[in-house]
């Protein structure tokens, strides 16, 4: 009997549940999408805000100071000291080798440079078939290389580390083979100054390098020029040498707990805070994976990081409690309104002799199993609204969690139950004879 | 005349003797307006209070004197001016001295008040305040004066004995550098600032039309946005901007889904009204308008409840997560008054032609 009432139920008025359905689905969809979207919008931001650039550096413990000035690098090759380019890979090894993003080494040196091609110009010069010897700084790194570590290959460089620089033209290679040019990139001021554009040559120190692209950065790379590693590193008679190592990694803002000093703690507190992705842990570990060099973070980028996403991350999740309110408001009017309609059957039902808990279990038992098939929907739903606004705002899909599954699943029954508790108990309590009459 | 005091009495009678069904859907309504409120509120608001959260990386402008020449004495003045209270700028002078032992240092002179400001991110231990005293980077310490003892610094000749008020440590340029302030720095070298650092609260457009003031007006100087900057902001702006609408844009048509279902039902289970009236004799327009008007009643009533509780949930929001109020915006209500009249009035047009078809006599003899 109680089976066929809840069938009949829902055979003979078809259009009255579609009513529920459709609220419940929706709401459902919304809550889904907007827990979704902000859970995941911090690493997607994390992203984001990795165009500032890499928030950790490494240098050579034993190196001489910086004499640097606008960005432009004052100090002489022969002096300080280098990390070994061969220790590299072993940055990814760390316990947070997966949250580094990726990295750079630098190696710079001060060269003069001929142009071979002053000749094509327009507007001869009187010294056009002498080429002039200009001083520039040229700059050695990784623009994209594949870095092998264990059976894992990686591709890293500047191109991954500073994701704003603009080349106009190819980006080089970062091999140096003998049967090809080596390839560099010039920046976009040197490049203006003295005429460049991609395809032509310099001559440094007997080497001939062909510029694939001109670079713009809006910082004192323009004043430079790009090269392979490799290339700074024969010239300057140093091989396996890097002076500086920028790293870009995945943080955890900082809270009181990562500035204390891990040298302090005791041995549990130590293990804590060295597996959880700090900027101060993870420069401990990279300290600890290269021999003789001392890693800090960069603070204007990893402090700053950690208030700005906190505070986005705070606002969507603010946002997310007005939807589920939203939502339950949304259920709890589409559930009211169906029991108001059938508030006779519910009078006719107690006339009968139904008890109040009978004709809340019927209730209960139809509105659970539109609880399920609604709420199924309106989760799938909201799964793909989640995914389609992860694509319309970041260009990339969102990543759910497994074990946000049940958590959602939780929380959409949830809503049903509160949007619908309200409607069920009043209708429960009415009095048959005044429904009957049809005198509410 | 008479009809008018008719139709507002039955309109007031209505909603206070059936309360109960008057109240659900005055809540409805008033919950989607407060939600809408604050959101948009928040929309609104949220831009500037991010732009203001992002001038904690520091300047975003830079104001340098062309090679070879020098700033003009007024540049600081107008910089000023151009800012108002929207950021902060300071001038910077670098140079490279040299310590007794030969080895190369960069000093920095500058504003010491001012870069505090500015330089949020720096993780000082003391800022110096007495004259020849200095600001020294974490590695410039461990390299000049280990024990933090006063040192000798030199150049173009001229020595100064320099004491030691904090250090400075940030990971950068800056941890290799000694910072002192502008006079001692000025009396020492004779040198004048070369460069203004600028950090100005603004979105790209407003960044763009400053610079473009500041160049016409000391055009002695090159005037350029550090892009890394700027552009990061840009970015993760925009997008937070873009999430953020797409939520608003969901909650809102959840909650008018939720005022949509209670009106619906509110206008159908009028019907024996309906009926009672058009059995009286009302015209169909009478019944359509009398339903109408209420319906709008309801709305306007519903949007300003709404209103005001929705902006004291967008001040809480403010509070919670930014620290600072959000201050009420006027012009939305307006757009949620009309929103909510012109909604519930469409609302309530598909239940009204549903009864209209329907003969009176069907509905009081209650089938």
């Amino acid at each position: 009997m109680f089976f066929r009432l809840v069938y009949q139920s829902f055979y003979r008025q078809r259009r009255n549940k579609l009513l529920a359905a459709t609220a419940i689905v929706f709401g459902v969809a919304v809550a889904t999408a907007m827990i979704a979207v902000a859970t995941d919008i911090g690493d997607k931001m994390n992203r984001e805000l990795r165009v500032y650039g890499p928030n950790l550096v490494a240098y050579p413990q034993e190196d001489t100071l910086d004499v640097e000035i606008g960005g432009v690098n004052l100090k002489p090759i022969t002096s300080g000291a280098f990390l070994k380019e061969s220790d590299l890979p072993k940055l990814k090894g760390i316990f947070w080798g997966h949250n580094i993003t990726g990295f750079a080494p630098f190696l710079s040196l001060n060269v003069n440079a001929a142009l071979n091609n002053t000749a094509n110009h327009a507007g001869s010069d009187a010294n056009a078939n002498s080429p002039t010897e200009i001083p520039v700084e040229l700059i050695g790194t990784y623009f994209a290389k594949t870095i092998h570590y264990g059976k894992e290959d990686f591709v890293t460089g500047v191109r991954s580390t500073y994701p704003w620089w603009k080349v106009q033209g190819e980006w080089p290679q970062d091999e140096l083979s003998a049967k090809q040019p080596i390839e560099v990139l010039a920046g976009i001021q040197f490049a203006d100054q003295h005429h460049l554009k991609p395809g032509d040559v310099l001559r440094v120190v007997d080497r001939e390098l062909k510029i694939t692209g001109i670079l713009s950065t809006g910082s004192a790379e323009e004043k430079a020029v790009m090269a392979p590693l490799a290339l700074t590193q024969q010239i300057a008679g140093r091989p396996d040498a890097v002076r500086r190592l920028y790293v870009s990694a995945l943080t955890k803002p900082e809270d009181a707990f990562a500035r204390r000093n891990p040298s302090t703690m005791s041995r549990e507190m130590r293990d804590r805070w060295y597996c959880s992705p700090y900027a101060n842990s993870i420069a401990l570990q990279i300290s600890e994976a290269l021999p003789y060099a001392h890693a800090e973070q960069i603070r204007q980028v990893a402090q700053n990081e950690g208030s700005v996403l906190s505070r986005i991350k705070g606002l969507m999740w603010l946002v997310t409690l007005a939807a589920l309110l939203a939502a339950v408001l949304a259920v709890s009017a589409a559930v009211m309104n169906t029991l108001m309609v059938r508030r006779r059957e519910i009078g006719l039902m107690k006339a009968l002799g139904a008890t109040r808990s009978s004709v809340a279990a019927l209730f209960f038992a139809e509105g659970a199993m539109l609880a399920i098939v609604a709420g199924g929907l309106g989760f799938a739903l909201g799964i793909l609204l989640a995914q389609r606004i992860s694509l319309s705002v970041f260009g990339s899909s969102i990543h759910v969690e497994v074990a946000l599954l049940p958590i959602v699943l939780l929380i959409s029954f949830f809503i049903l139950l509160s949007g619908s508790a309200l409607a069920l108990r009043r209708a429960v309590r009415l009095d048959p004879t005044v429904v009957l009459r049809g005198d509410l | 005349m008479r009809r008018l005091r008719m139709l507002l009495r039955i309109m007031f009678r209505s909603a206070t003797v059936r309360r109960g069904r008057a109240i659900l859907t005055l809540v409805a309504i008033a919950v989607a307006a407060a939600v809408s409120t604050a959101l948009l509120n928040l929309y609104v608001d949220m831009q500037a209070k991010l732009h203001r959260e992002f001038r904690s990386y520091g300047p975003n402008v830079v104001l340098s004197a062309k090679e070879g020449s020098s700033l003009p004495a007024d540049a600081l003045a107008v910089v000023d001016r151009e800012i108002a209270n929207r950021g902060t700028a300071v001038p910077v002078t670098y140079a490279t001295a040299r310590t007794p032992d030969g080895s190369s240092v960069v000093v920095a002179a500058v504003d010491m008040e001012r870069a505090r400001k500015l330089n949020t991110w720096w993780s000082v231990t003391a800022w110096p305040s007495e004259p020849n005293s200095i600001l020294i980077g974490a590695r410039a310490l461990e390299a000049l004066s280990p024990e933090g003892k006063p040192f000798d610094l030199i150049f173009d000749g001229r020595t100064m004995h320099v004491s030691i008020a904090g250090t400075l440590r940030t990971g950068g340029a800056e941890d290799s550098r000694v910072y002192l302030s502008q006079n001692d720095f000025s009396a020492w070298t004779g040198l004048q600032p070369s460069v203004i650092e600028i950090g100005v609260v603004g979105g790209e457009q407003e960044i763009t039309e400053f610079i473009n003031r500041l160049a016409a007006q000391i055009p002695s100087a090159q005037v350029q946005p550090v892009r890394q900057i700027v552009e990061g902001e840009a970015r993760v702006f925009n997008k937070t901007r873009a999430a953020l609408l797409a939520s608003v844009a969901l909650i809102i048509l959840t909650s008018f889904l939720c005022v949509l279902a209670t009106l619906t039902s509110s206008v159908l289970d009028r019907r024996k009204d309906f009926a009672v009236m058009k059995a009286l004799g009302a015209t169909q327009r009478t019944a359509n308008l009398l339903f109408a008007g209420e319906s709008a009643f309801m709305g306007a009533g519903g949007a300003l409840l709404g209103y005001f509780a929705g902006i004291g949930v967008a001040a809480l929001i403010g509070r919670i997560n930014f620290q600072a109020g959000i201050e009420p915006r006027w012009s939305v209500f307006p757009a949620i008054l009309l929103g909510s009249v012109v909604l519930t009035l469409v609302t309530a047009i598909v239940p009204i032609t549903m009864l209209n078809r329907i003969q009176p006599a069907v509905i009081l003899k209650g089938e």
